[in-house]
């Protein structure tokens, strides 16, 4: 059984289907990289899962179990975390507080999450950070607050949206290396990325979609030569026949 | 012993000792309505300034908590301390109620909400005579002559007040009131039922403001619509104490109502009938101009640009510990 299957997923706003139709499955243990460009409904997809959105049509199942409708909470309980693409640190609160706060998912007394929090921070290479405000992060500081966080409600599922995303290359290596030993520690990954060098060193497999619609699907290497990808992400032009 | 903690031990005992030192029952009076307002004003920013919900209608809770203890007085014949329990219970519901109905409203919406909620309350006591005596008001009769037993149950209050509050923003409830404070939404993706726990600091809340109404109404034995329930004295107030002391700070609110009950009883008493009589019309200008010195040079409020006060005025250096 895949730990997460999406079936025949739809969402539309109004007359625009910013995903139509959309089927694949994560199997558990896998880092399972999903691309597209701009626009193409990625982050939507993301948004559906854990419902931040409402589902249109079709459904989302979790360990065999739809969680279609489950409110955003809720999903987070059952062990679906993520990150946000714009980061949404928790502003005025440290670095520490942030985690401990998110933390409290599983635990109850401050203690406790405290603990926690404080071992995630070491994870992500946040500790020296702890106690300054959240706003104060720089960028990279800021990805790696939000993958803290969201590991701190001890997810069985990550979604990592854009995590890469405006890195500088040096970080870019450490975060490769960050995703990697959060698979290692027994957490399935679901990661949005457009920067090719990651998605395609770290993914087990790949879907792709476009307007909404899975354009090709398989290991890196297929997608990678997957006419109908390059057709997308360049153009009609470097299709080679 | 930190410095902290001596400060605070200091103003214990002195709080202690005050009425047995200054016998003036005026001064008394001062305090024990600051202490009234220390509950009030550390209710709403347990809601406003914790967990980002601002009430513009905290008189809704304050009014409910004194009508309790009033009705239990005059309709069921019970001694009005009774009210003292009940006064919070009912406004907890009525808050629960509110929260029900407003927190599906997010930012200014549920603040417009709480603005009418405590006007609808107002007309309601205003119109249902049968059970409120309309604009007569309720009149008791004060268990005690003396201002001591009042001033210490208000001081018990008020402590009770600021330490459970201290207490809950130490728990997991405090983290989640200011994480849904910064964040709805990464709230809700980190497993917080934001509705829930905006509900639950809604009804702490509301607990202590109805509480505080009580207890108003047995040490002023009497109490109409148009002043518990008052838009201008309770509600718009309760911001003012939260401002000027320090929202999201403990014991901002606490300082904040010192200083406003100070500043209020100042013009109204026209500096203590120093000044011209005309003096006394002009505390509403004055709260109002104090709002806007503090909005702009003392943003985080007194307890909470401190050490930005310590620095200009006091001209001492940040240590470098």
């Amino acid at each position: 059984m895949a730990l997460l299957e999406i079936k025949n997923l739809v969402k539309a706003f109004g007359g625009l289907k910013a995903v139509n139709d959309i089927t694949f499955h994560v199997e558990e243990g896998e880092i399972f990289g999903l691309i597209g460009p701009n626009g193409s409904g990625k982050t939507t997809t993301f948004n559906c899962i854990n419902n931040y959105y409402p589902i249109t049509s079709g459904d989302v199942l979790f360990k065999g179990k739809s969680i279609k409708g489950l409110k955003t909470h809720k999903v987070c309980h059952l062990g679906i975390g993520r990150t946000f693409q714009v980061v949404k640190p928790l502003a005025r609160m440290t670095v520490l507080e942030n985690v401990t706060a998110s933390a409290f998912c599983r635990v109850n007394t401050i203690r406790e999450a405290q603990n926690e929090a404080l071992e995630l921070l070491e994870f992500t290479n946040l500790t020296g950070e702890k106690d300054k405000q959240a706003k104060s992060l720089p960028i990279g500081g800021r990805k790696r607050l939000e993958i803290a966080r969201a590991l701190a409600t001890k997810p069985e599922l990550l979604l990592l949206d854009e995590t890469a995303a405006g890195l500088n290359p040096s970080e870019l290596d450490e975060a490769i290396e960050l995703i990697r030993k959060i698979r290692d520690n027994g957490i399935t990954i679901l990661i949005i990325e457009h920067i090719m060098k990651v998605i395609m060193t770290i993914s087990d497999r790949i879907h792709a979609i476009n307007f909404g619609q899975t354009i090709a699907s398989g290991t890196p290497e297929e997608v990678a030569n997957n006419k109908a990808v390059i057709e997308a992400y360049l153009g009609g032009e470097y299709v080679k026949d | 012993m930190t410095k902290k903690n001596l400060a605070l031990i200091i103003l214990g005992v002195v709080l202690l000792v005050f009425p047995l030192v200054v016998r003036s029952d005026y001064y008394q009076h001062l305090v024990i309505l600051a202490f009234i307002w220390v509950m009030i004003g550390s209710s709403w920013n347990l809601l406003a300034g914790y967990t980002g919900q601002v009430s513009f209608g905290h008189a809704m809770f304050f009014g409910v908590g004194a009508y309790t203890a009033g009705i239990f007085a005059t309709k069921l014949g019970m001694s009005a301390w009774w009210g003292m329990a009940f006064g919070g219970i009912v406004a907890l519901l009525i808050g629960l109620f509110v929260g029900w109905v407003c927190f599906r409203l997010r930012g200014p919406y549920f603040a417009l909400a709480t603005l009418a909620g405590g006007e609808i309350f107002r007309l309601i006591a205003t119109n249902w005579e049968s059970l409120t005596e309309g604009m007569v008001g309720i009149l008791i009769i004060q268990t005690f002559r003396s201002k001591l037993p009042y001033y210490y149950l208000a001081l018990l209050l008020a402590f009770a007040c600021v330490y459970v509050i201290h207490l809950i923003m130490k728990s997991k409830w405090g983290y989640y009131f200011v994480s849904i404070r910064e964040d709805q939404d990464a709230a809700e993706s980190l497993g917080i039922n934001t509705t829930l726990y905006k509900s639950v600091s809604l009804m702490v809340s509301s607990f202590f403001t109805g509480m505080a109404g009580a207890f108003y109404m047995n040490y002023m034995a009497f109490i109409d619509p148009e002043v518990v329930f008052s838009l201008h004295y309770i509600s718009i107030m309760a911001i003012l104490v939260g401002i000027v002391g320090g929202v999201g700070t403990i014991m901002g609110p606490a300082v904040g109502a010192f200083v406003m009950v100070g500043v209020q009883e100042t013009f109204r008493s026209a500096f203590f009938g120093l000044a011209p009589k005309w003096i006394s019309q002009g505390h509403a200008m004055v709260f109002g101009l104090l709002v806007v010195f503090v909005i702009m040079f003392l943003a985080n409020g007194i307890v909470g640009d401190w050490s930005k006060i310590k620095r200009h005025v006091f001209r001492i250096k940040p240590s470098s510990i």
